[in-house]
């Protein structure tokens, strides 16, 4: 399975140069790290790239960093002919938490991107109908970003600061 | 052009829609979704589907409960088949904390999964039944689904959301109660199915009813991210329990069933099929069960027996820790899923060492299939729309989330 990891890690560094951050093996999973400016081109490549096919995408969400500086986009894909899963990662600034669409690709990116937007405030460029999907259209918050917390804040008994996360 | 031809593109052109709102307290769509479908005629030209109505926010509790307390959540996704959903979370932490799990618990744990495959079917199948206009078999079969919560109860003391086992195995070993009803209902429920199969499978109103309606392609379906019964009644064989086996998936020997064009009338056929397969799984399981213990040896996360916790110091320890979340779980992210009874169930999990998840996503098939369903019911009558989202298993609290 490492394999996997290696060999893709020779393709993207030789057909994109400089955008592949990371590729390592987490649990049994092939995780890349990529600049964001050009996520979509890399997934694009693993999905028509004969050699690769990975043609279905398994799942797409958001996340926050554990620095709440950045937020990021997650990929699983998935090659259901010989069964290789990888997930592709990318990590923008929160300020301007903009990366391209994958509707191009996939119409399933559709729904997948409308929830990482409501929840995360992630603007997906060239989206066809951007808005929110779950939550009310009238929230102006981002609801999953760690800025807002769940819990009542008067409560002490489950103080991070005095348990640890 | 002719004066009359213009005319005749004139009418074509103002050809006036009217607006239908399908839902969202629909009887005919059996759960909280709105269609707003802009109808001509009878036939539908357009479909906006609107959702979130039982949106509960899960991923962002998720992020204030320990490991444990997650698990009541999972039930509430798709909640005709919750023991799955349990199954697949503890089996996401296992694999974060690498737990190694006795051969028995995961075949207790195959039996249990493929009861709630047919409860979950059972809903699904009887309900195309009825919304084809076939009433009996969806009151008589559902009589079997109490006979599955029946078990499910004498498991864990639940019967919908089961909160059924813990992380590491089940809470206790199963009675002599339990192996009893699982016996009557392997002997009874084929009879009850193959009357149930005999009423609709070969029956003319039903088959001009279902067959070419809602049909997808395997690849548009693929393309849609569509997984489980879904996916293979559009011919694609892919089949989490069979690509990536978990729970000794890999011991059993079972038939995947897969359909030709994507309609009503194959992913019927499919969920039907694979009710006699789910029961060949049982049958098998209960044959070649092994001996040994019912939960995996890590204290950490398994909480001790009460007896011993208020006898023995350590056990009185563990409790503790665990109950106040005090255990220490180790850095990383995890994907594990799992074939639910609407296709591949993913929990994305990432832990960065603290007592609850730094963030848990749930990859829920019906909320990533259900986009299709506008393409699939453009162009069709709106009682074809109907069946075709029975048909699609699409439950509304693993939609919402």
């Amino acid at each position: 399975m490492s394999e996997l990891v290696a060999n893709i890690k020779t393709y993207l560094d030789e057909k994109f140069p400089g955008e592949l951050l990371s590729a390592e093996m987490l649990y049994d999973f092939p995780v890349f790290t990529v600049k964001h400016h050009h996520v979509v081109d890399v997934i694009k490549a693993l999905k028509e790239d004969p050699q690769w096919n990975f043609h279905f995408l398994t799942d797409l969400t958001g996340i926050q960093t554990e620095d709440e500086k950045h937020l990021g986009v997650i990929y699983h894909l998935h090659n259901m002919y010989n069964n290789n899963r990888v997930r592709i990662k990318t990590f923008f600034d929160i300020g301007k938490p903009e990366v391209q669409s994958l509707t191009v690709l996939w119409p399933a990116a559709n729904w997948m991107e409308r929830e990482t937007y409501d929840f995360f405030g992630i603007r997906f460029l060239g989206h066809p109908n951007l808005k929110r999907i779950l939550n009310v259209d009238e929230m102006d918050i981002f609801p999953l970003r760690k800025e807002f917390p769940l819990e009542d804040q008067t409560r002490e008994d489950k103080d991070d600061r005095m348990f640890g996360r | 052009m002719s004066i009359k031809q213009e005319h005749n593109h004139n009418v074509e052109e103002e050809k006036e829609y009217s607006i239908l709102n399908l839902g969202p307290t629909h009887p005919a769509t059996h759960g909280i979704f709105q269609n707003v479908l802009k109808m001509d005629g009878e036939t539908i030209h357009e479909a906006e589907p609107t959702i979130g109505y039982i949106h509960r926010a899960f991923e962002k509790l998720a992020e204030r409960r320990p490991y444990a307390q997650i698990t009541p959540i999972t039930d509430r996704l798709n909640y005709c088949s919750s023991p799955i959903n349990n199954m697949g979370w503890h089996m996401t932490v296992e694999k974060l904390i690498k737990a190694e799990i006795p051969k028995r618990v995961e075949y207790l744990r195959v039996i249990v999964m493929e009861l709630s495959r047919i409860a979950d079917h059972i809903i699904c199948n009887t309900i195309i039944g009825q919304d084809t206009g076939a009433t009996t078999g969806f009151l008589y079969l559902f009589q079997f689904r109490e006979h599955i919560y029946d078990i499910f109860e004498s498991i864990c003391g639940a019967r919908l959301t089961t909160n059924i086992g813990r992380i590491g195995g089940f809470e206790q070993d199963w009675s002599k109660t339990t192996w009893d009803r699982i016996n009557k209902f392997l002997v009874d429920f084929p009879k009850g199915l193959s009357e149930f199969a005999g009423l609709l499978e070969r029956n003319k109103i039903f088959m001009d009813r279902t067959i070419k309606c809602g049909p997808i392609s395997g690849e548009m379906a693929l393309s849609y991210g569509f997984t489980g019964p879904n996916l293979r009644a559009a011919g694609v064989d892919y089949d989490v329990r069979v690509a990536t086996p978990y729970s000794s998936y890999q011991d059993f020997d079972f038939v995947i069933p897969v359909g030709t064009a994507g309609d009503t009338y194959d992913r019927f056929m499919v969920r039907q099929e694979e009710m006699w397969q789910s029961l060949n799984i049982i049958r098998q399981a209960i044959k070649n069960l092994p001996e040994g213990p019912s939960h995996a040896n890590i204290p950490d996360f398994f909480l001790p027996p009460k007896d011993q916790v208020y006898n023995d110091m350590e056990a009185l320890i563990y409790h503790f820790k665990i109950v106040m979340g005090e255990t220490d779980v180790p850095k990383g992210e995890v994907y594990h899923s799992v074939e639910g009874g609407n296709g591949e169930l993913g929990f994305y999990l990432v832990s960065d060492g603290g007592r609850t998840p730094f963030r848990l996503h749930f990859r829920r098939p019906c909320f990533i299939y259900y986009q299709a369903y506008p393409e699939m019911i453009k162009g069709g009558l709106l009682s074809d729309a109907i069946i075709t989202m029975s048909s699609m298993n699409v439950i509304a609290g693993e939609l919402d989330a």
